[in-house]
């Protein structure tokens, strides 16, 4: 690989980073502050008696709902994604371990390790 | 989530990571990467799977605008981690670029996943830093000959970092519209996996988001102080 094509690589992931952090993520909190409680007044709440914070609007609850959105879809990609194909094989059982553990309060530490050995010990059996 | 328990994942997740930049700096080096070229990818690219792609793509035979063309997609969606990160990174212009560089998956989970408001900044910091710490030095090792330290998938470490996303996400976002967001993100994952190039199912995802704004009534996402009760 050139070393034209790493510090183009390492260019545009930076842009990708720093688009959010300065540029776009600041804007919408902008909008977010320029546009409390809804301005729109359709928001599905309005009536639904639910969210009453006067600075809730739907940009910063937009960027809110981001986080949890994006990180289902790596999950989902790094437990039954191989390449653009979907495949259930030892990763999908470490997972599911590893997420009984967070169901059952197990620390951070731990679920890291249910995980990896359910997987590490499936695949040895499985050669 | 206290400080000495952020501080102690940003490490745990920083040393598993480590073992990945030893695959990383093995995998460079099998494919004729200089150890300054390899470096110059952990320290300055600083996102593993656009690296892994790269590196994967020429050693395949793919051409360089391909290699580049995969690994760019695969780090769009720290975009949109930068984006939901922003109003938790404050201080200085030059600051807050210098935070840029450390925008991944470890860190954006890390610090959106405490449940008091003033740790996120902190627990950002604290992961994207140790995660550039082992991710660098372990690519160091593998770059120079560390193929002795172990495989990764072996060790079943690639099932641990999900399973880690989970432990840390299922606190914070266990509330009604964030459950929605995540399984909308999921469905939108797996039903663009087949159809698109890889990195881009993640990006898609973010519409997750969108479709969790029209759940009515309910939490919202903003209550970080709710949690604390």
């Amino acid at each position: 690989m050139s070393w034209t094509t790493i510090l183009l690589l390492a260019a545009g992931a930076y842009v990708f980073k720093a688009l959010g952090v300065l540029i776009v993520g600041p804007a919408t909190l902008r909008a977010g502050a320029a546009a409390p409680a809804d301005a729109s007044g359709d928001a599905p709440e309005a009536t639904a008696g639910g969210s009453t914070s006067t600075t809730d609007n739907v940009w910063l609850r937009l960027g809110q709902l981001l986080p949890p959105a994006l990180l289902a879809a790596l999950v989902v990609s790094q437990t039954i994604v191989t390449g653009t194909s979907l495949v259930i094989d030892a990763r999908l059982a470490g997972v599911a371990a590893g997420a009984v553990g967070v169901w059952r309060g197990a620390p951070f530490w731990l679920v890291l390790v249910i995980a990896a050995t359910t997987t590490a010990l499936l695949r040895l059996v499985a050669g | 989530m206290s400080r000495s328990a952020y501080v102690n994942n940003a490490i745990v997740i920083g040393a598993a990571t480590g073992v990945f930049g030893v695959a990383f700096g093995v995998l460079a080096a099998t494919n004729d990467l200089t150890v300054a070229k390899t470096m110059a990818m952990s320290l300055l690219v600083f996102t593993g799977a656009s690296q892994f792609a790269a590196v994967g793509v020429v050693g395949a035979g793919g051409s360089e605008a391909t290699a580049l063309g995969s690994a760019l997609l695969l780090g769009a969606r720290n975009g949109f981690y930068g984006v939901a990160l922003a109003e938790h990174l404050r201080g200085r212009f030059f600051k807050r670029m210098v935070g840029s560089q450390l925008v991944i998956d470890e860190s954006t989970a890390l610090s959106l996943s405490q449940e008091r408001a003033e740790d996120t900044e902190p627990a950002f910091w604290a992961g994207g830093l140790s995660v550039f710490f082992f991710w660098n030095l372990g690519t160091l090792l593998g770059a120079i000959g560390g193929e002795s330290i172990g495989d990764p998938e072996a060790l079943g470490l690639d099932a641990a970092f999900p399973a880690g996303f989970i432990s840390l996400a299922a606190p914070a976002f266990g509330h009604r519209r964030g459950i929605v967001a995540a399984a909308a993100g999921a469905l939108i994952a797996i039903a663009a996996t087949p159809i698109t190039r890889p990195g881009v199912p993640i990006v898609l995802a973010a519409a997750g988001a969108i479709v969790a704004l029209f759940v009515p009534g309910g939490t919202a996402p903003s209550s970080t102080d709710e949690a604390i009760a």
